[in-house]
């Protein structure tokens, strides 16, 4: 019975342990480490505890299959889990990069994306004459009315067919990104069948050189051009939209964005839209828009990522276990003596939990590089809002290889702890007596 | 099978190493018959048994229209049986987040999807109501819509009369049996005729048509008969299995397959290790008993037996209670989803495939510590050697 609640006890505390460990941030993990290695310098139990994790550390390699087995089930969960979030935060994150607070973007009432949305002409010059939009050198506002067709390129990857976004600008589009730089060739020429494409497109879809004829809407079009923004935009194809409407039969606009003229602009420009009865639009600053597209899917990887990662560390947590209860019962005659010769119960148990600490940590290093090395920067695309790829590139930030650690030193603890706990208790002369 | 009390006895000599074993491979196996659900789901959309429609769309853009005079001729070329056309609405019920598809159809549309089960009073009474609706049996259950009801959905594309609102009666609930395809009852459907009446935009377009195939019609030159009529015009169809369009379209998603693949290959080759880790620790606490088996009599054969299916039970026991958990688990997903995601039950499929693996692992694991185990010499094994 008392075996009973003590066990139980351990198990409520560990949880509450974990908790706090997922909730704390970085300096309260520095402190606490600060705080474990001055307790083992400076004091004497922590002294004997750094003696009897000695014995341990060096009898690991005599055991290597066992903590083998805990270095790579943690390498494999702290691996999954930092690749999938990892995707997750490189769609996000080039999304978000398209937008910006200074410039907003107009779309037809209830339209939600440039796919559904309609501006037509003589919308137009009426939107460019509304309060809150910037003014270019010579003049004339800050705006380019943009038409975007959805066409059909082959991937690169498997020769399948993919929606490509060929977005048609108006002249102020240039100054109104100013992340896209030219990186080869030229801008089109405005009223020219002349393509622009962005770096992510020619990685990904085929046919797409500088110099290349390209055949869409039945017509032959030559890229002139590659730019880079690392963001959405560097998915789709450019051209003038003056020239991409009459090939595609449009004869309206889908959506309107605007150089938003100081801190005011937006309330002003938004103030002047409700106010104009001819302009059913809704309007959006760009990050905002953008943002929204990335929020789903980003929320569902990091939902995905994290069930995954919590049912590979279940599994884990069994392996660890397995292995340092293992480890204690094969080193149980050097526990009961280190016991006997007068180490108590917390060096012992912090000696257990130490060991399988460092093969965490080393598990997590391991699977957190393997990340690392394997994705960061791995370019790949999805279906985006627009019935559209979307290139974008996985992202392995630092916080993310930290949060994969914290995996990686949660699984050792809970691994550990029970292992440990049974050090502490083996009765010494049984221990000594048996083998 | 005599010698199962021996192999049992082997895995409850250290219980509480069986029992976290057999834990690691559950969770391994659990997370196996999650994602595979996942994979299924994903990857059979239209891959009905039986049905060979084939998909006419644009071959310029997934959005293009197509002339609704195409109709009669798509129905005039050789092998085609049937024709129905469709076009997407992107209708939205109260809030983006409700998503779900609605597009406006032909009226014999539901001749080709047989699978679609509708009640032939509920199909009446929608044919005779120019704006009924049928939807889903699961979208009817998400919302609480009952056979009656009036559906307001506010357009995104297509406004009617200067408006975002539209409004339909529902007049029929249809329901798809084959669990894989449950995804389609998440469908509202309505007439083409209605919408291509109310909305300002378009007139006499249609999206995508679906050719139903005469059988043993050439499929291949049906296709290419079909793309012909519309060749070097502004409106160039691409005609292909309705299969191989919804895979073609689910794969822009993610691969999918691919990524399954990954992790589970992730998933197993610590699982390996970690049993196999496991299997050598036993045989090798076991050796002198082992020795004893073979003095009374066992030959080297049967002691190799014995170890490789204690393994195999091992694994086959966790795997399959991995199982079990993921097909209790999978259901109790898609009802927490509100029924916005359809995960298919576990599959036969999928089990068989999971018992493949099983077997494989636990052989696997089990070959190196028997091989020890036959070659056991008696004197050296007894004599602690």
């Amino acid at each position: 019975m008392k075996r009973f609640f003590s066990g139980l006890f351990t198990v409520l505390l560990l949880a509450l342990g974990l908790a706090a460990w997922i909730w704390l941030p970085w300096p309260g993990v520095l402190a606490l480490v600060v705080a474990i290695t001055l307790w083992l310098l400076l004091t004497r139990s922590g002294r004997l505890a750094r003696e009897a994790a000695k014995i341990g550390i060096a009898s690991l390699p005599q055991r290597w299959g066992a903590s083998l087995v805990i270095v790579v089930g943690i390498a494999g969960v702290v691996g999954v889990l930092v690749a999938m979030l990892a995707m997750g935060e490189g769609f996000k994150a080039t999304l978000n990069q398209t937008g910006s607070d200074d410039t907003a973007i107009l779309l037809r009432a209830g339209s939600q994306a440039e796919t559904n949305s309609v501006i037509t002409r003589d919308q137009v010059p009426l939107i460019g004459a509304l309060p809150g939009i910037a003014k270019g050198a010579d003049g004339r506002p800050l705006a380019s009315p943009e038409l975007s067709q959805v066409v059909n390129l082959v991937s690169k990857k498997d020769g399948s067919d993919v929606n490509v976004q060929f977005r048609g600008v108006g002249p102020s589009a240039w100054a109104l990104r100013p992340q896209l730089k030219l990186v080869q060739g030229r801008k089109f020429t405005p009223g020219l069948r002349e393509i622009v494409i962005g770096r992510g497109a020619q990685q990904q879809f085929r046919d797409l050189d500088v110099g290349k004829q390209l055949k869409l809407a039945n017509q032959q079009w030559t890229v002139v051009g590659v730019f880079e923004a690392k963001d959405s935009h560097d998915s789709e194809l450019w051209t003038d939209a003056d020239v991409l409407g009459p090939a595609y039969q449009r004869g309206a606009y889908q959506s309107m964005t605007v150089k938003l003229a100081g801190k005011t602009g937006f309330k002003q420009l938004k103030a002047a839209l409700a106010a104009d009865p001819r302009l059913k639009l809704d309007i959006d600053t760009t990050r905002t828009y953008y943002g929204k597209q990335s929020a789903g899917l980003t929320k569902l990887i990091t939902i995905l990522g994290s069930v995954i990662g919590t049912i590979m560390a279940i599994g884990a947590v069994f392996g660890a276990l397995n292995s340092m209860y293992a480890a204690v019962a094969g080193r149980a005659r050097e526990i009961a003596t280190l016991r006997a010769l007068g180490f108590r119960g917390l060096p012992v148990v912090t000696a257990v939990m130490l060991e399988t600490l460092l093969l965490a940590l080393l598990g997590g290093l391991v699977g957190a590089t393997i990340a690392w090395l394997g994705f960061n920067g791995h370019t790949v695309s999805t279906l985006g809002n627009n019935f559209s790829q979307v290139v974008f590139q996985f992202r392995v930030s630092p916080e993310l290889l930290w949060t994969g650690l914290k995996w990686a030193l949660g699984i050792g603890l809970v691994g550990g702890l029970f292992p440990a706990l049974r050090a502490a208790r083996l009765p010494v002369t049984e221990a000594l007596r048996a083998a | 099978m005599k010698y199962l009390h021996l192999i049992w006895a082997a895995l409850a000599r250290s219980k509480t190493r069986t029992l976290l074993t057999l834990l690691s491979v559950t969770a391994a196996f659990l997370l196996f018959g999650m994602l595979d659900s996942v994979r299924v789901a994903f990857n059979s959309g239209g891959d009905v048994a039986g049905a060979n429609r084939m998909v006419t769309m644009s071959r310029l853009s997934i959005t293009q229209m197509l002339p609704y005079s195409l109709t009669e001729q798509i129905r005039a070329v050789p092998g085609v049986k049937q024709a129905a056309f469709a076009a997407w609405f992107g209708g939205i019920y109260r809030d983006p987040k409700n998503f779900f598809a609605n597009f406006s159809v032909s009226p014999d549309y539901l001749d080709l999807y047989p699978e679609f089960k509708l009640p032939p009073a509920q199909k009446q009474a929608w044919l005779d109501d120019r704006r009924g609706a049928i939807v889903g049996a699961s979208l009817a259950k998400r919302h609480g819509w009952k056979v009656g009801d009036t559906i307001p959905l506010q357009a995104t594309i297509f406004p009617t009369h200067g408006s975002n609102d539209w409004q339909f009666t529902l007049r029929g609930i249809y329901t798809v049996d084959d669990p894989r395809q449950k995804a389609q009852e998440n469908v509202l459907f309505f007439h083409w005729k209605y919408f291509d009446e109310a909305n300002d935009y378009v007139k006499g377009r249609v999206g995508w048509f679906i050719v139903q195939p005469a059988k043993g019609a050439a499929t291949d030159r049906m296709a290419h008969a079909i793309d012909r009529l519309s060749e070097n015009s502004d409106h160039e169809t691409r005609t292909q299995s309705e299969q191989a369009f919804n895979q073609a379209f689910a794969k822009q998603f993610a691969d999918i397959g691919l990524i399954v693949t990954a992790i589970m290959g992730a998933v197993f080759f610590t699982l390996l290790l970690l049993t196999g880790n496991t299997m050598a620790q036993a045989v090798r606490e076991r050796i002198p008993e082992l020795a004893v088996l073979k003095t009374i009599g066992f030959s080297d054969r049967s002691v190799l037996w014995l170890v490789l299916a204690e393994s195999v039970l091992l694994v086959v026991l966790g795997g399959m209670t991995g199982l079990l958990l993921a097909s209790a688990i999978v259901p109790m997903v898609s009802a927490a989803s509100g029924g916005m995601i359809q995960l298919p039950g576990l599959l036969a499929q999928t089990w068989l495939t999971g018992l493949a693996l099983m077997l494989a692992i636990g052989a696997c694991v089990g070959l190196l510590p028997a091989l020890r185990g036959m070659r056991l010499n008696i004197v050296d094994a007894l004599a602690g050697r």
